[in-house]
């Protein structure tokens, strides 16, 4: 099953490496990884996903939080929450599909952000899904980059993930 | 959450708070007020400013290794005999890779210690400097944290941190990386120890949760066919005597791990062996019967548990454990309880005494009278008539002379075994190996850091022929500081373990297990000022330890000559179930129960 899970880090000098390195030791699938500082510059937050059977991701979470740089875990699947990812996407736009992709674009509420005579570089942001769901919605070959951040999730409700 | 592990300045040792130091002497007075006694080295360019610190005072004793290997196992076997934690002090590139087997030991058995190693300057770091590796990336995976420190201001407060960080919660090695710029002498900061140091990350659990020690001891109470099963955390978390009471109230059976050996006395009674690969019948099928299992400071390895889906399959098993990510990792485990063991077996035994009453009864007869029965297939007798010293009778004369008064430390492989199983050890650390990594070369430079801990002890290092060859120049360190310790060669001219290996499993195939051009072992003693021996016969066995252990100023290599053909029964083979034991062959055709 699929686990998105949030981790306040100590934003040190190879944090990062730890928790990368945790994972390939231990043969733990990761599916992506963002991070960046927070408010706080002296904490950095990660949002990684992961798969795993509930023994595994029981075991990842003890194993992240046994990490000294680890100040806070959440499993965010565990209850409600919002995952988001950004996307950007660069296509080749000429004759008839300039206006198939614009019009692809407002029925997702992406943004063109980049034109030229021949491509667009469009901005999606939205649950993975949805990201993916753009991608197939393009018509076949007008694909010519694709940069996701890997998504990014925060719980629903008052309580936050802070020190 | 505040400590206050650092030494307050004792008499003797000297104050510096509050002077100007440069990083090097900071390093040498952060020893000082961690009250070390030992630092265990090997100099380097990187770490000429600490070795000058170091020069000029007497508090911090240095021991030159031979080897930085030796240094780290010397830390190891420092820390394990005494519970402190041990330090090295390496130089840059090789110093610090020569140091990562033992660091890599100490990791997997839970060893507190901190590593101090040079590094190329700042400026120069990432320029494939002379003598540069990414010694904080090299250690990653195999300590419980480490440091690279960038700024002296830092110096004082990160290697305080490293001692917390080392010797509490689940204790391990961290390493403390220093650029040489860092300790420059000609820069000077005033002096302070942070005496209490506060982790916002990093909080280990002390008690256990009252509600599932509740549980626990509902089980314990109901249980018909219980057994406790030890480990390496009980000796770590110095619950020795917490355990020791429990058992005795209960009249359960204990067995332990490899690492657990000595936590409870191993010629008490209630006592039914190591269990595992090579455990004793009646511990392994009392494993397999149980219908509680008490696992305490253990973490299920796979050398112990044999075949997962076979492990223990009637029992309800309680796990107590300081770091949760043991629990459940291997085995799934009905009633966890995190917590310092010590504090968990205490409260346990306090429950336990209130719902049952001291008795004189003797507690579950019938469990008990079936375990007596599989102690009855004498699983760990041997050939006694043998022509030529069986190893077993080697470490059982071994006990013999010294009384069971002994630290052993032991190399890997056979002897090993052999050791573990003939030598009861009934007090907690004395018995002092490698068990999670196996790494040959350990028993010798670990032995000396349990000699330096102890110098009037009786300290004796078990070993094989080719244990012994990996850290041998150690032999000049044991010269240099008058350390008399006892090597105990169990010579069999072949890897031991891996020619059984290849016997049972390779139809004798010995591919590269047999040791060719040994070394004359008492020559080599010898040209290292040391005295040798070598005993051939049974007969003369006795009397030569005697002899060796008398010599109570002089390291002794005994060079002892055992069957090549012996091996280590009983034996669970890989992907195996406890009670798929192989026994000796003269016992095999016996039926098992």
């Amino acid at each position: 099953m699929r686990h998105i899970i949030a981790v306040l880090l100590e934003n040190e000098a190879g944090a990062l490496s730890r928790v990368a390195g945790l994972f390939s030791a231990r043969g733990y699938n990761i599916e992506s990884l963002t991070v960046a500082p927070t408010d706080d510059p002296t904490l950095s937050r990660m949002t990684l996903v992961t798969t795993g059977n509930d023994d595994i991701v029981e075991q990842i979470k003890k194993q992240l939080n046994k990490l000294i740089d680890t100040v806070k875990l959440l499993d965010l699947s565990e209850g409600p929450h919002i995952e988001r990812e950004m996307m950007m996407i660069k296509v080749r736009a000429v004759r008839e599909d300039r206006e198939e992709i614009k019009r692809l674009t407002e029925i997702f509420r992406a943004k063109i952000i980049d034109v030229t005579d021949t491509s667009y570089v469009i901005e999606l942001t939205g649950a993975s899904k949805k990201l993916d769901a753009f991608i197939d919605a393009v018509p076949e070959g007008l694909i010519v980059e694709v940069v996701r951040s890997g998504p990014t999730g925060i719980a629903r409700g008052d309580k936050g993930l802070t020190v | 959450m505040a400590l206050s592990g650092a030494h307050e300045p004792e008499s003797g040792r000297p104050d510096k708070r509050g002077k100007e130091l440069s990083g090097a002497e900071i390093v040498v007075q952060a020893l000082v007020d961690e009250g070390v006694e030992f630092v265990f080295g090997y100099p380097g360019g990187a770490v000429l400013h600490i070795y000058d610190a170091l020069f000029r005072q007497e508090a911090v004793k240095h021991i030159l290794v031979r080897h930085e290997q030796g240094a780290s196992h010397a830390a190891d076997g420092y820390a394990r005999a005494t519970g402190k934690c041990g330090v090295c002090l390496v130089t840059s590139g090789p110093g610090a890779t020569n140091a990562v087997t033992g660091i890599a030991t100490a990791y997997m058995d839970s060893i507190p210690m901190v590593i101090l190693t040079g590094q190329v300057p700042t400026p120069v770091i990432g320029s494939d400097a002379f003598q540069e590796v990414d010694t904080v990336g090299i250690t990653r995976p195999c300590v419980k944290h480490n440091f690279l420190v960038k700024d002296v201001r830092e110096l004082a407060r990160t290697i305080r941190k490293a001692f917390y960080i080392a010797t509490t919660g689940r204790p391990g090695p961290v390493v403390v990386d220093i650029p040489k710029d860092v300790t420059d002498p000609n820069i000077k900061i005033p002096y302070e120890y942070p005496h209490e140091i506060k982790l916002r990350s990093y909080n280990p659990v002390q008690k256990g949760h009252s509600g599932q020690i509740r549980k626990a001891v509902d089980l314990i109470v109901q249980a018909k066919r219980p057994v406790f099963y030890t480990g390496g955390g009980v000796v770590l978390g110095e619950a020795s005597a917490q355990l020791t009471d429990l058992v005795r109230a209960t009249g359960f059976p204990i067995t332990s791990t490899l690492m657990g050996l000595g936590a409870y006395p191993m010629t008490d009674p209630q006592f039914i062996g190591m269990l595992g690969m090579h455990g004793t019948y009646e511990a392994n099928m009392a494993m397999h019967e149980t219908d509680v299992l008490v696992a305490v400071g253990a973490r299920f390895d796979d050398r112990v548990t044999g075949k997962i889906e076979h492990f223990c399959p009637h029992a309800q098993i309680i796990h107590v454990d300081v770091d949760p990510s043991s629990i459940s990792k291997n085995v799934k485990v009905h009633v966890p309880i995190v917590g310092q063991v010590s504090n968990v077996l205490a409260d346990m035994l306090k429950l336990y005494r209130e719902q049952v009453p001291r008795s004189d009864a003797p507690p579950l007869p019938d469990w008990w009278a079936k375990i007596d029965e599989w102690r009855g297939m004498d699983c760990l007798r041997y050939d006694r008539s043998s022509l030529s010293i069986k190893p077993q009778y080697a470490v059982e004369t071994l006990y013999k002379v010294t009384h069971g008064d002994l630290y052993l430390t032991s190399d890997v492989g056979q002897h090993q075994m052999f050791a573990a199983q003939f030598y009861p050890f009934d007090k907690p650390r004395r018995w002092i190996n490698s068990g999670g990594l196996g790494t040959m070369g350990f028993g010798l430079p670990a032995a000396m850091g349990v000699q330096l801990a102890f110098p009037d002890a009786q300290v004796a290092c078990v070993s094989g022929e080719a244990s012994i060859l990996m850290c041998i120049q150690e032999l000049a360190t044991c010269l240099q500081y008058g350390l008399p310790i006892k090597v105990i060669l169990l010579n069999n001219g072949y890897m031991g373990m891996v020619r059984q290996w290849q016997e049972f499993f390779y139809e004798s195939r010995y591919s590269h297990s047999y040791v060719d051009a040994l070394p004359d072992f008492v020559k080599l003693a010898e040209s290292f000022g040391h005295v040798g021996m070598r005993v051939e016969q049974p007969a003369d066995l006795e009397a030569a330890m005697t002899e060796a252990f008398g010599l109570r100023d002089r390291l002794v290599f005994m060079d002892i000559v055992v069957d090549p053909t012996e091996n280590v029964y009983p034996m669970i083979a890989a992907g195996k179930g406890h009670h798929e034991m192989h026994l000796a062959p003269s016992l095999s055709d016996r039926e098992l129960a």
